[in-house]
C-alpha cells in the first residue's frame, strides 16, 4: 500500500516531487517570459545597442530616450499622443463602467428573477460565448454607419458593451448566492433594486473584477473601432496610434520606440491583472459550461 | 398579514416586471452589435453588395462561387485555417490544461509568478504583439532567430521569415500558441485548485497509483464545466487571432497567400475590394466553422 499518497493539489509545502513539474514547466514558461522581458530590455535600450551586432537580449546601459522620442515624434505629428491616451482613456473607462452595470445587471435577472423568454436569453448568450467578432465586422460598420455613430466615441465603445463571457461568469457566480438570502429581503419590503443594490453587488465583488479585467483587455487594445468606424484621426486611440507606428517605422532606430509604446499598453493590463488577479480566481472556480 | 406576504413571494416567482428592466440594457447591446450583424451578415450573404448601390439578391450565388470558383480560398484559405485551428485550437487547450495542472502542483509563491508569466502574453494584446515577433523572426542578421541559428550553424545565411511562404504559416502557429492561455487556461486553473481533497483521498485508497491516473479518472471528470469552458475560449481564441499574419508579413495578400486565413479572406473582399456579398458568405462560414468545432469539442465533455 505504500507508495501514492493521493492529492497533490494546492501543496502548502514544498516537496521534492515538485521539482520534477517545475523541470517540466521551466522551458515553457522561458518561451513564455523571453518575449516579454525582451520587450521591456529593448524599450530601454540606447541607440548603439539597437544596432548592436550580434544582437542582445538584455540591456547594458538603460535609458529613457526611447519613451522621449515617442512624445517627441507624436508632437512633430499633427496630433500629439496625449489626444489619443485621452481617446483611450474616456472609451476604456466607459466602456468597463457600462459593462459592469449591464453585465451585473443582467447576470441578477437571469440568475435570481423568474420572467418570461430567460430560458431563450440564457442559451442565445451561452451560444454567443462562440462568437467571433471579426466575422461580423462588415455588418458591424453598416450598423455603425446607419445608426450615425461614426467618427464619435460611441462608435468604441457601444459594440464592447455586450460581452457574452463576461455575462456568463457573472450569471454562475450570482448563482452561489442562496435564494433564501434574497428572499428574506424581499419580505423585509426590499425592492428588486434595492436587492440589486444592497445585497447582490456587495457580494459579487469577485465577479465584478472579472467583468473588469475581460472589459478592460478588450477595449485597451482594440484597434478595430478606429481602424473602421473612426476616420477623423483626433478620434482614434492609443492601441491605433502605436500600430501605426509599428507600421511606419520599421527600421532599427524605431524599433526601440515602438517597444515603448508596447510597454506603455503592455503596464497597465498588467497592474489590473496582478490587482484584481485573487477575486478573478475565485470567480473562474465556479465558471464553467454545465 | 403572513398571507401577504406569501402571495407576494407567490407572484414574484412566476414573473417579475422588473426583470425586463434589468435585461434591457444588455440585450439591446447584444441585439445591435451580435445578434443583428449575424442576421445581416447571413442575408447579405445571398446578394451582391458594393456598399454603393442596394443589395441585389443572387441566391446561393457566393456559396457556389466561394466553392467552386475561388481557387485562393479552396487551396491556400481553407487548408491554411483548417491546418491553423487545428494546431493552435485543440494544442493550445491541450498545453493550457497540462501546465494548469502543473501549476496546481506547486505552492502558492511559485504558482502565482508562473501563473503571471503563462498568462502575460494574452495581456499584450494582438498588435502589440506582432511588433515584437517582427524583430525577433527579422529577416536579415540582425534578426535574432537569424543569429542565433547561424551561431549554432544550424543556417549559413539569413532566412526571410516572415516573406517566405514556407515559414509563415509555422510562425503563425508558434506566435498564436505564445498568447494562447487566456482565459480558459485561467478557468482550468481555478477548477483544478478548486477542486475537493476528500475525492484524492478516498481515489487514492480505492487504488489510483500515480499523478497521471489521478488527472485521468479524478481530475477531468470533476472539473468538467471549466475543461467545456476552456475548450470554447480556446477555439473562439484560435479563429480570432487569425489576422496576425496579415500583421506578420505586412501585406493582405500575405506572400504566396502562405499566410492568409479565413478572417484575411472577409477582409480582403470586404474592405479592399468592397464585394460585401461574397465577404459576407465567407463570414457566414467562419461562424459555421466555430460551431462546428465548439460541437465537436462540447461532445467530447459530455458523453464521457
Amino acid at each position: 500500500m505504500a507508495g501514492y499518497k493521493g492529492s497533490n493539489i494546492n501543496p502548502k509545502k514544498f516537496e521534492r516531487g515538485q521539482i520534477k513539474i517545475i523541470i517540466l514547466l521551466l522551458p515553457l514558461a522561458i518561451f513564455m517570459g523571453i518575449p516579454i522581458v525582451f520587450i521591456v530590455c529593448h524599450a530601454f535600450k540606447p541607440i548603439d545597442e539597437l544596432f548592436a551586432f550580434p544582437p542582445q537580449i538584455l540591456v547594458h546601459k538603460p535609458t529613457l530616450e526611447n519613451f522621449s522620442k515617442l512624445f517627441k515624434a507624436s508632437q512633430s505629428a499633427d496630433i500629439p499622443m496625449s489626444r489619443y491616451v485621452f481617446n483611450s482613456i474616456i472609451v476604456t473607462a466607459v466602456v468597463v463602467i457600462a459593462s459592469i452595470f449591464m453585465s451585473t445587471m443582467a447576470g441578477y435577472a437571469l440568475s435570481k428573477l423568474k420572467f418570461k423568454g430567460k430560458n431563450t436569453i440564457l442559451e442565445v448568450n451561452n451560444m454567443a460565448l462562440m462568437f467571433v467578432a471579426v466575422a461580423v465586422m462588415i455588418p458591424r460598420y453598416l450598423i455603425i454607419d446607419m445608426l450615425g455613430i461614426k467618427d464619435t466615441y460611441l462608435a468604441h465603445i457601444l459594440p464592447l458593451l455586450a460581452m457574452p463571457v463576461g455575462l456568463f461568469l457573472v450569471k454562475q457566480f450570482i448563482d452561489q448566492i442562496p435564494d433564501a438570502l434574497i428572499e428574506a429581503a424581499y419580505i423585509d419590503g426590499a425592492s428588486d433594486f434595492k436587492i440589486y443594490r444592497k445585497i447582490i453587488l456587495p457580494l459579487i465583488k469577485p465577479a465584478i473584477s472579472t467583468t473588469v479585467i475581460l472589459a478592460f483587455q478588450q477595449v485597451w487594445t482594440n484597434v478595430e473601432s478606429s481602424n473602421l468606424y473612426i476616420n477623423n484621426e483626433s478620434m482614434k486611440t492609443l492601441a491605433f496610434y502605436l500600430n501605426t507606428l509599428s507600421n511606419a517605422n520599421n527600421t532599427v532606430a524605431g524599433q526601440g520606440i515602438q517597444a515603448a509604446g508596447i510597454l506603455i499598453q503592455f503596464i497597465p493590463n498588467l497592474l489590473i491583472f496582478l490587482i484584481l488577479r485573487k477575486s478573478f480566481m475565485n470567480t473562474m472556480a465556479h465558471s464553467g459550461i454545465k | 398579514m403572513a398571507l401577504r406576504k406569501r402571495t407576494k413571494i407567490a407572484k414574484r416567482e412566476q414573473s417579475n416586471s422588473s426583470a425586463y428592466w434589468f435585461m434591457a440594457p444588455y440585450v439591446l447591446m447584444f441585439l445591435t452589435f451580435i445578434i443583428i450583424p449575424m442576421v445581416v451578415a447571413i442575408g447579405l450573404s445571398f446578394t451582391s453588395f458594393n456598399t454603393i448601390q442596394m443589395p441585389t439578391f443572387k441566391g446561393f450565388l457566393n456559396y457556389i462561387n466561394l466553392l467552386t470558383a475561388d481557387d485562393v480560398f479552396m487551396q491556400k484559405v481553407l487548408p491554411n485555417t483548417v491546418i491553423y485551428a487545428l494546431i493552435v485550437g485543440p494544442g493550445g487547450y491541450v498545453l493550457s490544461f497540462i501546465v494548469a495542472w502543473g501549476l496546481s502542483q506547486l505552492t502558492s509563491v511559485p504558482r502565482t509568478i508562473l501563473t503571471i508569466i503563462f498568462y502575460s502574453p494574452s495581456m499584450t494584446g494582438a498588435t502589440a504583439m506582432t511588433v515584437l515577433w517582427r524583430i525577433i523572426f527579422s529577416g536579415d542578421q540582425m534578426g535574432y532567430v537569424n543569429n542565433w541559428l547561424m551561431k549554432l550553424g544550424i543556417i549559413d545565411e539569413p532566412i526571410l521569415w516572415l516573406v517566405d511562404s514556407r515559414y509563415l504559416l509555422p510562425i503563425m502557429i508558434i506566435v498564436a500558441l505564445w498568447s494562447s492561455m487566456g482565459v480558459g487556461f485561467l478557468a482550468m486553473l481555478a477548477g483544478i485548485l478548486n477542486s475537493d481533497e476528500e475525492i484524492y483521498e478516498a481515489a487514492a485508497i480505492d487504488g489510483v497509483k500515480n499523478r497521471f491516473q489521478e488527472v485521468i479518472y479524478i481530475t477531468i471528470p470533476t472539473m468538467k464545466p471549466q475543461m467545456l469552458f476552456g475548450a470554447v475560449m480556446a477555439i473562439v481564441g484560435a479563429f480570432q487571432n487569425g489576422a496576425i499574419g496579415v500583421q506578420l508579413s505586412g501585406s493582405n495578400p500575405t506572400p504566396n497567400y502562405a499566410g492568409q486565413l479565413i478572417v484575411n479572406h472577409i477582409e480582403d473582399y470586404g474592405f479592399i475590394r468592397y464585394e460585401m456579398g461574397y465577404a459576407a458568405a465567407v463570414s457566414v462560414v467562419l461562424l459555421l466553422m466555430v460551431w462546428v468545432f465548439s460541437k465537436l469539442f462540447g461532445k467530447l465533455f459530455r458523453e464521457k
